[in-house]
């Protein structure tokens, strides 16, 4: 199956089915929502990082005009809410009672009249805090003096929150002891925030009278969230309605369930009347999930001639305040052995310990894959020291040690089983691409002159589309997606899912995989999501797993339907089942193709007075439920050429050339987007995207001034190329791509600009690389990235 | 969210009536020209005026007009204008220069010259544009009008000389024959400057009669580097001499450390970029586009 | 206080505070929630309108500022049933995904091609450098705007030039 021609029906590119009502400005998100007597909700925050609360006086705040309620984490003890489950097993605080633990951290909650109302209020609310020392460096939350963080949890003595390692200690350990050459790199994957441009919000309508609880929220989760609302606040599930309208970007942002979405549903409870709370950017850069904050030390042996044998990996995870990290149950530290890459190693071991700081909690949130991102960085920054260290063109060293086409399916080190793979044959289609021959003379050109020119090259295996449900579960809900289908008498379809788009495109795709399947036009297929009154289960959209899951879900739903319609298109053809054939959109005899009848003509005879056989009770409606086997594992090769002005530390990004291969693609058109919009956040988090702490623990990342994304001007015109390589195990053969470019590319770009600075004796900078941190770099004084700049 | 706490607003419908209106509220009142730098520090609630006093309707500020041997830029002037004047470009690259790293397109559609100068925010570029050039600031107050040099304007970070009840009215530039460039290195488009450097050179029969480099970012006193003008003025117009006021420049800087770098990389920068602004102002006076 | 704002044409008279911003006139008081809002410093442009024929961030502007004066959104552009053709170029070169940034993006492209109606890459990247988009890597918008120019979209004055911002310039001998 290729996926490049164009199809009239089916896979193909298409436009967009979502597109007609956001270009006139018609969609609705959650701070779109008005209902009648709707009030606002706002949030006192902490000023400081750690402290402990003396008092809290709000009865200034309560006496305002407009103000309707007050509620603090004592008003929520009292209804058991003060704390609340993380999806990491650990307890988060709603509002806090006796301590805060990051400066940002929920203190109060105002509901009144109007927005502005709501946000003077806080200024009312009187806080008294006793300053305790934060915890700050991530590194030395573990020192035996460092404060105690968790205090309220029985038996924390310390700031540890776990230890996990993967793959042979041993065996590794005898690898690089025989190796020819071993080198060593301490890295950091700063802390950064997906800052999708909606920031988190909720508008909670709790009906007094019938007890339902309708919650419009910014969920990539919703049934997820629904089931977790259930558990905590004790509501039943079936008096529970989550609607995720459309999302204004999520990337991991809007997995969890925060402070706010439930101070606004105790608010609706507590006021009658529906409640709508949506964050600042301050509130969402400070408080909501962030993402990576590894501090990594790696270590990779090889041969003398350049084969990579074995990996060895010590990372600090900071967690921050509360261990909030989406991740499946059985993996605490996501999926971070894949850190392996896309090599042949002959061992490879890793450990991670997790550790509380001062700071917001979370920890996967964007473009996550659950902790490949900092893993690719891992091992495709080792490959280019160790090419550094060897003379080795990085290129040609990652050709000699990538998997082959005929070690697939490959079982690597640390017990992944990659499903379909040709790993050579993207990276010679990069370098093609970028002509990296050439690229390779031009530098050595510049460098005569002086200039500083870096090419960077990356390589990278993603492992998205979680479960299987046996191994991967959140909370205990395993990571299974329902599907249903209905084909209404005329032959439209409404396909309903559980994952939530949050700009992916899932009207269109969706209804193209049904289109591909049925045989009808995308046009004929409306596709149900975001609200969980109207859809089955499933466990949501992030990692990537839409179409992994829930696309594997539309499609096997889909082929039941085929299937049930094979059987009443045999009762209006009056022959067996066996005779007949399919064409796409079509059952006909075998050996007459003109006797045949169409998906509308059988979903209209499936409604009729027809006399339908065994197996059919009447019409063609299916559900299913989806357990993939295995992760879908994309792959892609990246090169970066940049130019850096080593007197003033900028970097321009000249050219970025990107291969993927997500296997077959459904709308190749959506695809192309999702790697753009990949390769501008990977880009970003190399050059500028940190949120950063000072020693008293002050978040420097608070708002769009300091935490900077890239705009129209640092992104170059990506070029992109693809291979396609079909996963073995998914029914269409495809793989997820949402988040390849966002775990690919920051490797490529900071190896091409210490590339650019290996003429000064740079191996290695940390990210992000804003001209101070590459001039330092050049001057040998490198910058902790994630602290203050003093 | 953020939303500025509640204050009175007055729209001032002539340069009279803004005075009175000034006079009237006192120092509670705060004037809001394009408001991009006072707007977001109200809904931070880092600035709680009791006031606005709304300027936008004065039309008689928003000229940018040849007077005699000077360039008149009237207060009210929006960045994009500046920028987009063929007067300003032809005799002052040093404006066009900072105008076109001044925060993004659509913020300078609306924030205007005058605004960003009565801020006094250490980190602005015209400050620092201006300071090189010498303008000459009009200011007009219930007293009438006086002028002030931009030299004696800046009094420190958010600090002016305007008293109150004063407004700033209008810049004035002599145009004479110099030569200007303007250079900022920036994390990113439409930040902050990390540091910026302005150079404007007079020369004459090959040497220098007149030098201006002002400084953003890297608290030079007044935005501008004094002693390294005063090490040009007589010299020769070449890269040596640069690379000296460069190294003056820096030294008589004093930047402090934050996000966006360093000391010591803001002081070296501070050289770096005045070498290179001289660079190109030099390469301009020998008609080259730098 | 009250305030008359013509917003896509049509007048609208309300009384606020002066402290409304001119994003929330348009999205509470006249429920145009088209426009958007990303940050609280006026550097993520999801807000965008023009303001008297100008694009501006809404969210730094007082909506009393724009009393008497003229405002376009997103709902605006569209000419009755028939999209403009930088909509159009939006959704055939994928120009969106999540759609939030989508209505402040258009309004700055509208503008552009009314001043520059072939503008080139780096026109089209300069004029869109205050807005951010978190899903497309700004390629394809770059491209819609392109094929909004190629499409009919480009119907500006062409004596306007390439100019960023037209000056309002009076010259004295």
């Amino acid at each position: 199956m290729t996926t490049t021609e164009e199809r009239p029906v089916g896979f193909g590119r298409m436009p967009r089915k979502e597109d007609a009502r956001f270009v006139r400005g018609h969609g609705t998100y959650v701070d779109d929502v008005r209902l009648p007597g709707m009030l606002h909700g706002a949030i006192l925050r902490s000023p400081l990082a750690h402290a402990r609360i003396v008092s809290i006086d709000t009865s200034a705040a309560e006496a305002h005009p407009k103000v309707r309620a007050v509620i603090t984490g004592e008003t929520l003890a009292g209804l058991g809410l003060a704390w609340m489950p993380t999806i990491s097993y650990d307890t988060q605080a709603v509002l806090a009672t006796d301590k805060v633990r990051f400066q940002g951290q929920e203190v109060a909650f105002v509901v009144a009249e109007d927005h502005y109302a709501a946000r003077d209020a806080l200024e009312l609310i009187d806080v008294e805090y006793e300053p305790l020392p934060p915890v700050v460096d991530a590194r030395r939350a573990l020192d035996p003096d460092a404060p105690v963080i968790r205090d309220d949890k029985e038996g924390q003595t310390d700031n540890h929150v776990f230890d996990w390692s993967a793959g042979d200690k041993e065996r590794t350990d005898e690898v690089f002891a025989a190796a020819d050459v071993v080198v060593e790199q301490d890295m950091l994957y700063p802390r950064v925030h997906p800052a999708p441009l909606e920031t988190c919000g909720t508008v909670a309508d709790m009906d007094a009278i019938t007890g339902k609880l309708t919650v419009w929220s910014t969920t990539q989760a919703p049934h997820a969230h629904r089931t977790l609302y259930a558990m905590v606040a004790g509501i039943p599930e079936h008096k529970i309605r989550i609607i995720s309208p459309d999302i204004g970007g999520g990337f991991g942002n809007k997995v969890g369930i925060y402070p706010g979405y439930v101070c606004a549903v105790v608010g609706s409870i507590v006021t009658g009347k529906p409640v709508k709370w949506v964050e600042d950017r301050s509130e969402n850069l400070m408080s909501t999930s962030f993402a990576r904050d590894y501090h990594m030390h790696g270590e990779i042996a090889a041969t003398k001639d350049g084969k990579i044998q074995g990996l060895r990996v010590h990372v600090i995870a900071d967690h921050g305040a509360f261990n909030a990290t989406a991740q499946p149950t059985q993996f605490p530290a996501g999926f971070f052995s894949v850190f392996t890459g896309s090599y042949d190693l002959a061992a490879a071991h890793c450990t991670v310990t997790g550790v509380y700081t001062d700071k917001a909690p979370g920890g996967v949130a964007y473009a996550c894959s659950f902790r490949v991102t900092e893993a690719v960085y891992l091992v495709e920054r080792m490959v280019d020291v160790l090419a550094d260290k060897l003379g080795t063109d990085p290129a040609e060293l990652r050709m000699r040690n990538l998997l082959r086409p005929g070690q697939f399916p490959y079982r690597t080190q640390t017990g992944w089983e990659y499903d379909s793979g040709d790993y050579p044959r993207a990276l010679r289609l990069a370098m093609d691409i970028a002509h990296y021959d050439d690229l390779r003379r031009e530098q050595a050109g510049k460098r005569e002159r002086g200039e500083l020119m870096g090419i960077g090259v990356s390589f990278f295996t993603e492992a998205v589309g979680a479960g299987p449900r046996k191994h991967m579960d959140i909370l205990g809900l395993g990571m299974a997606d329902g599907a249903e289908l209905r084909v209404h008498p005329t032959g439209k379809a409404v396909l309903r899912i559980s994952v939530q788009t949050q700009g992916q495109g899932h009207e269109t795709t969706f209804a193209q995989i049904v289109a591909e399947e049925l045989g009808i036009p995308p046009e004929d297929v409306e596709v149900v999501h975001g609200d969980t009154d109207q859809t089955p289960f499933g466990l949501g959209t992030y990692g990537s797993r839409s179409t992994p899951v829930s696309g594997a879900a539309a499609a096997m739903v889909a082929r039941k339907v085929r299937e049930r319609a094979k059987i009443v298109a045999s009762a209006m053809l009056e022959v067996s089942p066996d005779d007949l054939e399919w064409e796409k959109g079509r059952w006909y005899v075998t050996g007459d193709p003109d006797q045949g009848r169409t998906m509308a003509e059988i979903a209209l005879a499936a409604h009729s007075n027809l006399e339908l056989p065994e197996g059919v009770e009447g019409q063609l409606d299916a559900t299913c439920v989806y357990n993939p086997p295995n992760l879908t594992f994309p792959f892609g090769a990246y090169i970066c050429v940049a130019d850096v002005d080593a007197d003033t530390g900028q970097v321009k990004i000249r050219r970025f050339v990107a291969v993927d291969d997500c296997g077959n693609r459904i709308n190749p058109m959506i695809v192309e987007g999702q790697v753009h919009g990949g390769l501008a956040d990977g880009l970003g988090m190399a050059l500028m995207q940190v949120i950063a702490f000072d020693e008293d623990g002050n978040c420097l990342g608070g708002s769009f001034m300091d935490y900077l994304l890239p705009t129209s001007v640092e992104c170059p015109s990506w070029e992109l190329g693809e291979t396609v390589t079909p996963s073995p195990h998914h029914p269409i053969g495809a793989k997820g791509v949402g988040e390849s470019a966002t775990v690919g590319s920051p490797a490529a770009v900071v190896n091409a600009v210490v590339d650019a600075l290996k003429p000064l004796g740079v191996r290695h900078v940390d990210m992000p690389l804003t001209p101070a941190a590459v001039w330092r770099a050049a001057q040998g004084r490198p910058l902790r990235t994630d602290l203050a700049i003093t | 969210m953020q939303v500025p706490a509640a204050f009175q607003y007055e729209r001032a419908t002539s340069l009279d009536q803004a005075i009175e209106l000034l006079t009237r509220y006192g120092p509670e009142a705060r004037v809001v020209a394009g408001g991009h730098s006072l707007l977001p520090m109200m809904k931070l609630r880092l600035a709680q005026p009791e006031a606005l006093i709304d300027i936008n309707g004065l039309g008689e500020l928003a000229l940018i007009r040849v007077d005699g041997h000077d360039l008149a830029v009237g207060a009210m002037v929006r960045h994009a204008e500046l920028l987009a004047s063929p007067v300003v470009g032809e005799h002052f690259p040093i404006l066009r220069d900072a105008e076109r790293v001044i925060a993004d397109p659509l913020v300078r559609n609306r924030g205007t010259v005058g605004g960003s100068l009565c801020q006094a925010d250490p980190s602005e570029d015209l400050s620092a544009a201006f300071s090189a050039l010498r303008a000459t600031l009009v200011a007009q107050g219930p007293g009438g009008r006086r002028t002030i040099g931009i030299r004696e304007f800046f009094l420190g970070p958010y600090e002016t000389a305007l008293n109150e009840a004063e407004l700033l009215v209008e810049i004035r530039v002599p145009i004479r024959s110099h030569a200007s460039a303007y250079r900022k290195v920036e994390r990113r488009v439409g930040d902050w400057a990390v540091v910026a450097a302005g150079a404007v050179l007079e020369i004459s029969a090959g040497v220098i009669t007149e030098a201006g480099i002002g400084l953003t970012a890297v608290g030079a006193p007044r935005f501008v580097a004094e002693q390294a003008e005063d090490f040009l003025r007589g010299g020769r117009p070449d890269d040596e001499g640069f690379a000296e006021a460069g190294r003056i420049a820096a030294q008589e800087c004093r930047p402090t450390a934050d996000q966006r770098g360093p000391v010591d990389f803001k002081r070296h920068l501070a050289g770096e970029l005045t070498t290179r602004a001289l660079r190109a102002a030099a390469a301009r006076a020998q008609g080259q586009e730098a | 206080m009250r305030i008359t704002v013509t917003v896509n044409g049509e007048q609208h008279t309300r009384d606020v505070e002066p402290r409304l911003l001119l994003v929330h006139f348009l999205r509470d008081e006249l429920g145009l929630t088209g426009t958007h809002w990303g940050c609280d410093t006026s550097n993520c442009g999801v807000c965008t309108v023009w303001l008297d024929g100008t694009p501006v961030k809404s969210c730094t502007v007082l909506a009393v500022m724009a009393d008497g004066h003229e405002v376009r959104t997103v709902e605006g552009l569209a000419h009755g049933a028939e999209l403009d053709p930088v909509q159009q170029g939006f959704i055939a070169c994928h120009g969106l995904q999540c759609g939030f940034c989508t209505p402040g993006m258009m309004m700055t492209a509208r503008w552009l091609l009314d001043h520059n109606a072939d503008p080139s890459e780096e026109d089209i990247r300069e004029a869109i450098s205050g807005q951010v988009c978190r899903c497309t890597g700004y390629e394809n918008i770059v491209r819609a705007i392109r094929w909004a120019a190629e499409h009919g979209g480009g119907r500006g004055t062409a004596d306007a030039g390439t100019e960023p911002a037209p000056g309002r310039e009076e010259v004295r001998a």
